[in-house]
């Protein structure tokens, strides 16, 4: 059911900016990952510093999306699903700050590999990322459409994404015992697959604030905050 | 304490006449909390209250079909003494209406109609604990003879307080006690509501969400006459389980 509207236009063209200013933060953020990524795969360095320049944009939008929640907060008494809406806008926006960060670091490394010759040629780092683009962009989409199914989905396909990271892991390993010159290399790529592992986990905290949001319950760390 | 009722109302439904206000009500309000009636204006939440110690009753053609107990006790039952009936369950109004004499007597008037005592030493006493319960006994205590009209509303209210209080009612009736009130006296009068708790069992009628969200441990919203839904108040306003209750709290009236 969609939701109704606020009785006071006022109020919900605030939450309508609020959520608005979520969408264009997520969109960047997204588009950060993708970008760092394809700079690495297509070794194209102007565009890993192009997504480390995008950064400020991004700590702005953080910025703007945490002072209007206070307004909100002080002016309109939210409650209820304003109020668990408002509590997810605030936890959800640092998720997709670091999110950003974790762009930046993967362009940094991603300009350092691209100085040197290619350790290998790339298949599961490519593999990864976009399996973490994915939960990404679905944990985005569970929060905007308020889809705690999707969410759900989200949370389990997260651990798809560590089983990668394993599997990446142990690969580069094996290059670094055969063979000590790829080791600079092979770390700065273990890096990476560890940032995209890190992408996993702020979409599933994202998937699980969702869930807190349609549902009113908590599920983190298995707890339920059904009564009390 | 534990799961005990102190008013338990049965699938009651109340009419004026022929016009139904209130639909299959059913609800236990438990002792020492403090109960929460919103809702907007004509969904039948001070009809409810009213209906819990008869105030109805002097409405013609009122009438209650269900059951409503007072400690297991029928409410409406013929045996049923009415002035002791609301002796037990007092009612706090939102115009503050002290009557036109002395704050003593004001909250003396309750005991000496009752006839719960002759001696002026023990009425003393009766009007001091009464006063300080409605955490006014410092701000008034020199002047007790002097008209409660000269009060402010805040301290007009809390003499009405004082004076259900006198009577050693079980549950006070609150509707919109604060309503008439600026800030300061509506925060006294909450903190008096979250004391008062202790000792009785309070239900309060209040258009002021977040009031109810405040003062109240359980809350019940209603809406054209039926109880939509009666929850824990920390619930009710952080996560509601009912569609409409989700709309009304929020300010999405439609």
């Amino acid at each position: 059911m969609p939701d109704r509207e606020h009785t006071s236009k006022h109020y919900e063209q605030q939450l309508r900016i609020l959520k608005d200013k979520l969408l264009l933060m997520s969109h960047q953020a997204e588009q950060m990952i993708s970008d760092s990524i394809r700079a690495l795969v297509d070794r194209r360095p102007t565009l890993a510093e192009e997504v480390i320049k995008r950064d400020d944009d991004l700590d702005q939008l953080e910025i703007e999306i945490d002072n209007l929640c206070y307004q909100i907060l002080a002016l309109e008494q939210p409650v209820a699903r304003d109020l668990r809406f408002i509590a997810t806008a605030l936890k959800i926006v640092k998720d997709i700050e670091r999110i950003g960060d974790i762009g930046v670091n993967i362009a940094e490394r991603a300009i350092e590999l691209i100085q040197e010759p290619e350790l290998k040629r790339l298949v599961d780092l490519p593999i990864m990322a976009d399996a973490a683009q994915r939960i990404l962009k679905e944990g985005l989409d569970a929060f905007v459409n308020s889809d705690a199914d999707l969410a759900e989905t989200v949370i389990h396909n997260d651990r798809m994404v560590d089983g990668l990271y394993e599997q990446i892991f142990r690969e580069l390993l094996t290059y670094m015992l055969e063979d000590t010159r790829t080791i600079s290399r092979a770390i700065k790529l273990i890096f990476i697959a560890k940032h995209l592992e890190r992408v996993g986990d702020h979409s599933a905290n994202i998937a699980e604030m969702v869930i807190f949001l349609v549902r009113g319950q908590d599920i983190r760390h298995g707890t339920r905050l059904d009564r009390g | 304490m534990g799961n005990s009722i102190k008013i338990s109302v049965s699938n009651a439904n109340f009419f004026y006449g022929t016009n139904q206000a209130l639909h299959a009500v059913s609800v236990k309000i438990r002792p020492q909390f403090v109960t929460a009636l919103i809702g907007p204006s004509g969904c039948g939440k001070s009809t409810f209250l009213r209906a819990l110690n008869r105030m109805n009753d002097l409405i013609p053609g009122a009438r209650l079909e269900g059951k409503i107990e007072l400690d297991g006790e029928n409410v409406y039952s013929d045996s049923m003494d009415v002035i002791q009936l609301r002796r037990r369950v007092g009612m706090i109004f939102q115009r503050s209406n002290p009557f036109p004499m002395s704050i003593y007597d004001n909250v003396a008037y309750g005991v000496r109609v009752n006839g719960l005592t002759k001696k002026r030493i023990e009425l003393d006493e009766i009007v001091e604990k009464s006063l300080r319960a409605a955490a006014l006994w410092d701000e008034i205590k020199d002047r007790l003879h002097r008209s409660a009209m000269s009060l402010s509303g805040g301290q007009q209210q809390r003499v009405c307080i004082a004076r259900a209080l006198a009577v050693e009612p079980e549950v006070l009736l609150m509707d919109e006690p604060a309503s008439a009130l600026d800030p300061i006296s509506t925060a006294k009068i909450e903190e008096l509501i979250y004391d008062l708790k202790r000792a009785y069992t309070i239900v309060i009628v209040t258009h002021n969400m977040q009031q109810a969200a405040r003062v109240s441990d359980e809350t019940g919203f209603f809406l054209t006459g039926r109880l939509v839904e009666f929850n824990e108040t920390k619930r009710l306003f952080t996560a509601p389980t009912n569609r409409e209750t989700e709309d009304y709290i929020t300010g999405r009236f439609g």
